[in-house]
């Protein structure tokens, strides 16, 4: 059973490479065209293109589902595996940062928080097996800051929509244009930041590689035959500078993203009127409770 | 004539992204700020290492976005605009 749902999470990855081995036009020299487009799909109102991002993020999402089943299936409370103390580590990391970063009052967001950043990271850690990063498709992080910018929302009407009205004219009513507009940049610089910096380290990584081969052909070429062509100095020298743009910015970017749905949501929340609503409320259902008891008497 | 003006537009689109980047600057100045302070903060108070480098990288990352607002607009005018605005071009020729 371990065994098996470890292959199982292993199997989505190796069926993304021989996607892209089989169904993937190489690209020769520079050449950033973004996604490929698989198929489209017609519907009423468009055409809906399923992409390589798109099959990418669910490869990437089936693969962490496995995994989570394979660290959490069979725990006990004794002689624990190694598998129960990293998944116990893991929810216990998550659940820390959520507590010092939003509060108490939002430890159910921990789950949701743990799967950003695990979506995040790994989506930008596919560019380690060759695939293409999900995250550097402007429309998946788009996707993702616009799911921040509804619980933000959401949490900022959860002390009645008067307030969350009225928030708008903070300082002084006649800079509310500016509130907005503010309001709207958050998403939008939310999924710049990610895609930019993914997009950008991938970007770098294709020049190194041209330039690269093109160095090598200029040393080699005079070795005779398929001897001359081989790119000997692309072995091994990117993958020092991938440490930086992939490994490095991809884990800080999914951490960023994590962090900052967390400040933004704790931050927009009314604390305290959501709380003297609340007690006025508990009075008011006591009052009733106590009258109601009275009248049956 | 339709080489010039193809020639301009690949120009202009060249000359744009490099003047787009010049906003590197600034992200720069200030990243290099907040990690000059950061380790000053740590000089003075090792112990609150950890928590200065997460802070700080998340400052750093915070800052560089107009960096990536200014290489996203420069990549949309190497890789995608060209062809839009050869496209128009065209098209208005007829």
């Amino acid at each position: 059973m371990t065994v098996l749902l470890l292959i199982l999470s292993i199997i989505p990855l190796i069926a993304g490479i021989l996607i892209k081995v089989l169904y993937v036009p190489a690209s020769e020299g520079i050449d950033i065209s973004g996604a490929h487009i698989f198929f489209t799909i017609d519907l009423p109102l468009g055409g809906l293109p399923i992409t390589e991002s798109q099959v990418n993020s669910w490869l990437v999402i089936l693969s962490l589902f496995f995994f989570c089943l394979f660290l959490t299936h069979g725990l006990k409370t004794k002689n624990m595996s190694r598998r129960q103390i990293i998944a116990e580590w893991i929810v216990n990391t998550v659940d820390n940062l959520v507590k010092t970063n939003m509060g108490e009052f939002f430890m159910g967001f921990g789950p949701f928080i743990a799967a950003m950043l695990g979506l995040s990271a790994c989506s930008s850690l596919l560019t380690l097996i060759g695939l293409f990063p999900p995250t550097s498709d402007i429309n998946v992080t788009g996707g993702w800051a616009l799911l921040t910018f509804i619980l933000i929302t959401y949490y900022k009407c959860k002390a009645g929509p008067l307030i969350y009205i009225k928030s708008f004219g903070d300082p002084v009513p006649f800079l509310a244009p500016l509130n907005i507009i503010s309001e709207v940049a958050t998403p939008i610089s939310m999924a710049f930041r990610h895609y930019g910096n993914v997009l950008s380290g991938s970007i770098i990584s294709i020049l190194i590689a041209n330039l690269l081969t093109n160095v090598s052909k200029m040393i080699f070429g005079f070795l005779p035959g398929y001897l001359g062509g081989f790119p000997y100095l692309r072995v091994g020298l990117p993958a020092i500078l991938s440490i930086y743009f992939d490994l490095f910015s991809g884990a800080l970017q999914a951490f960023i993203f994590a962090m900052l749905t967390m400040l933004y949501v704790s931050g927009g929340f009314p604390e305290d009127e959501y709380f003297k609503r609340k007690r006025i409320k508990e009075a008011k259902k006591k009052q009733q409770v106590i009258e109601n008891t009275n009248g049956g008497v | 004539m339709l080489e010039l003006a193809i020639g301009i537009i690949l120009g202009g689109c060249a000359l744009g992204a490099g003047c787009a980047m010049i906003a590197g600057i600034g992200p720069g100045i200030g990243e290099g700020n907040a990690v000059a302070a950061a380790c000053e903060a740590i000089g003075r108070q090792p112990e609150s290492r950890s928590a200065v480098t997460t802070t700080m990288l998340m400052g750093c990352a915070i800052a560089e976005t107009t960096g990536l607002y200014a290489l996203v607009i420069a990549i949309l005018l190497i890789f995608v605009a060209p062809g839009r605005l050869v496209n128009i071009l065209l098209e208005s020729i007829g």
